[in-house]
């Protein structure tokens, strides 16, 4: 048999295998991804608030412990590597909480993505131009109104490439996870080739389905990038230069 | 025109680093005044502007408006629901239509329920001629049009008083004229309005008093025909002299 008869040997003998790795590959990353989504909102919306002088003194003390600890928190876990993280949590924490390996699996790659999505929505918020926030203070509405309802939804949009970036990521950084034997694909792949024997075409068939994930995964990001973009498209318009207008307009009486 | 001045200003001061860009200004507004702010850039009036609606705080000095003293009150979002601003960029919510626009603070803000908002939204959303648009995407308008849904959305709030920060400096010429218009029309309605202006034709047919800034104070100040036909300052008629030719 040659190499690519082994490999649709492997993948006709070993088809249910590999779904079911794919399938909690998809549950991991899918889950972590949302998880992190929404930690990195909370931390990264919270970084990015900048108090001004109306804010009281209790409120720009607990910002600064925040913006401190956050701080750490994101350095650790962008810092390290997502299978050191873990393993050392995992078994640290087991005689704490004597949590199952896909419950510890989803809190580490959550956490981990968490620490990267608080940085991009963070980035995001930076990038609405801050005439937004003026008018929203200025119409009298609060710092938290103005960042739910005119800030956040702005800087989401402005970050959702980086956003989907991350899912694609963690489809395949998911992989290190197998470390505490969580079944994924990555698991399901060393399981196999450790039956068979054909590393080359286990691991070869292994690359070929986290390809087609992550290319099917960016095709229906792209897809809905660009339905987000349809929706915002500005017409062309002239930007006139402030100092010209008023030398062209008061001219005549 | 009432006596009563709804804005007095004592003495304020304004740096950013060592720049100091308000040194020491005095100012009053009475009710139903319309007050045109000119001056060169850099001559502090933006600044002034920003400060009664505490977009910016004074460093010191003091700023009485409606009666309270605003740089010390607690609950500043509330004072800002009173005052309308205008901003040179239009800064119209992005992430909203029109009509959306000229709703949420209102919701958010005074709790109007939804039906009320949108009633007083589409109100002066026809006021400003801007009905046919409501439910267009706010960046798909031209900048004159942005414009008068951002009044329209500031006298939403029913303000006690507009500040408008050079609202047609970023416009084409041929929208100038429209949001203009919008304007002179509430100042008719007697609106109390305070305007950063490179417009003198218009600062000379709406003002009731063009004040003239200048490197931080305020220079001359008077009724239009005093400021642009005889003015006392030689900096005044300097300045006039190469914004009208």
């Amino acid at each position: 048999m040659n190499f690519w008869q082994i490999c649709l040997n492997i993948l006709s003998t070993y088809g249910q295998s590999f779904l079911l790795g794919i399938r909690m590959t998809l549950l991991i990353s899918l889950s972590g991804t949302l998880i992190g989504l929404l930690i990195g909102l909370m931390v990264g919306g919270f970084r990015a608030v900048t108090l001004d002088y109306t804010a009281s003194t209790a409120a720009k003390i607990l910002k600064k412990i925040f913006d401190i600890i956050t701080k750490i928190y994101i350095d650790i876990f962008r810092g390290t590597p997502m299978m050191v993280q873990a393993v050392f949590l995992y078994f640290a924490l087991l005689n704490v909480i004597h949590w199952d390996k896909l419950t510890a699996a989803i809190f580490v790659i959550s956490i981990n993505t968490g620490a990267y999505m608080a940085e991009i929505i963070r980035s995001g918020i930076q990038a609405v131009d801050k005439g937004q926030t003026e008018a929203a203070r200025s119409l009298g509405m609060s710092n938290a109104q103005t960042m739910m309802e005119v800030v956040l939804p702005q800087a989401i949009i402005n970050a959702f490439p980086s956003i989907g970036n991350e899912f694609i990521v963690n489809i395949k950084d998911s992989s290190v996870l197998m470390i505490i034997s969580i079944s994924d694909l990555m698991f399901q792949a060393k399981s196999i080739a450790g039956t068979t024997y054909h590393f080359e075409q286990t691991y070869f068939v292994t690359a070929m389905i986290y390809f087609v994930l992550t290319k099917t995964a960016s095709v229906i990001l792209n897809f809905i990038e660009k339905k987000m973009n349809n929706k915002t498209v500005s017409l062309p318009q002239s930007v006139t230069d402030p100092k010209n207008m008023t030398l062209a307009n008061n001219g005549e009486d | 025109m009432t006596d009563q001045n709804i804005v007095e200003i004592r003495n304020i001061h304004k740096r950013f680093g060592d720049l100091e860009v308000l040194k020491g200004v005095d100012f009053d507004v009475r009710q139903q005044e319309v007050i045109c702010l000119i001056g060169k850039s850099g001559s502090g009036k933006s600044t002034l502007l920003r400060c009664i609606n505490l977009l910016e705080k004074p460093d010191d000095g003091e700023i009485r408006v409606f009666g309270e003293d605003i740089l010390h009150i607690r609950n500043v979002d509330a004072y800002r629901a009173k005052v309308g601003m205008c901003f040179q960029q239009f800064n119209l919510f992005n992430n909203m239509n029109v009509l959306k626009n000229c709703m949420i603070s209102q919701e958010r803000v005074l709790k109007r329920p939804a039906s009320e908002a949108r009633e007083k939204a589409l109100y002066y959303l026809n006021k400003v001629g801007m009905s046919e648009f409501i439910h267009a995407d706010s960046r798909n308008l031209s900048g004159g049009q942005k414009q008068r849904v951002a009044i329209a959305r500031a006298l939403c709030m029913d303000p006690k008083l507009m500040l408008f920060d050079e609202p047609t400096s970023a416009l084409d010429p041929e929208m100038v004229g429209e949001v203009l218009n919008v304007m002179k029309q509430l100042a008719e309605e007697g609106l109390t309005m305070i305007i950063v202006t490179h417009e003198m034709n218009f600062a000379r047919e709406v003002a009731d008093r063009v004040v003239f800034m200048d490197q931080g104070v305020i220079e001359e100040q008077g009724s239009p025909e005093k400021i642009f036909l005889n003015p006392l300052s030689p900096r005044t008629a300097e300045f006039l002299a190469r914004s009208i030719h």
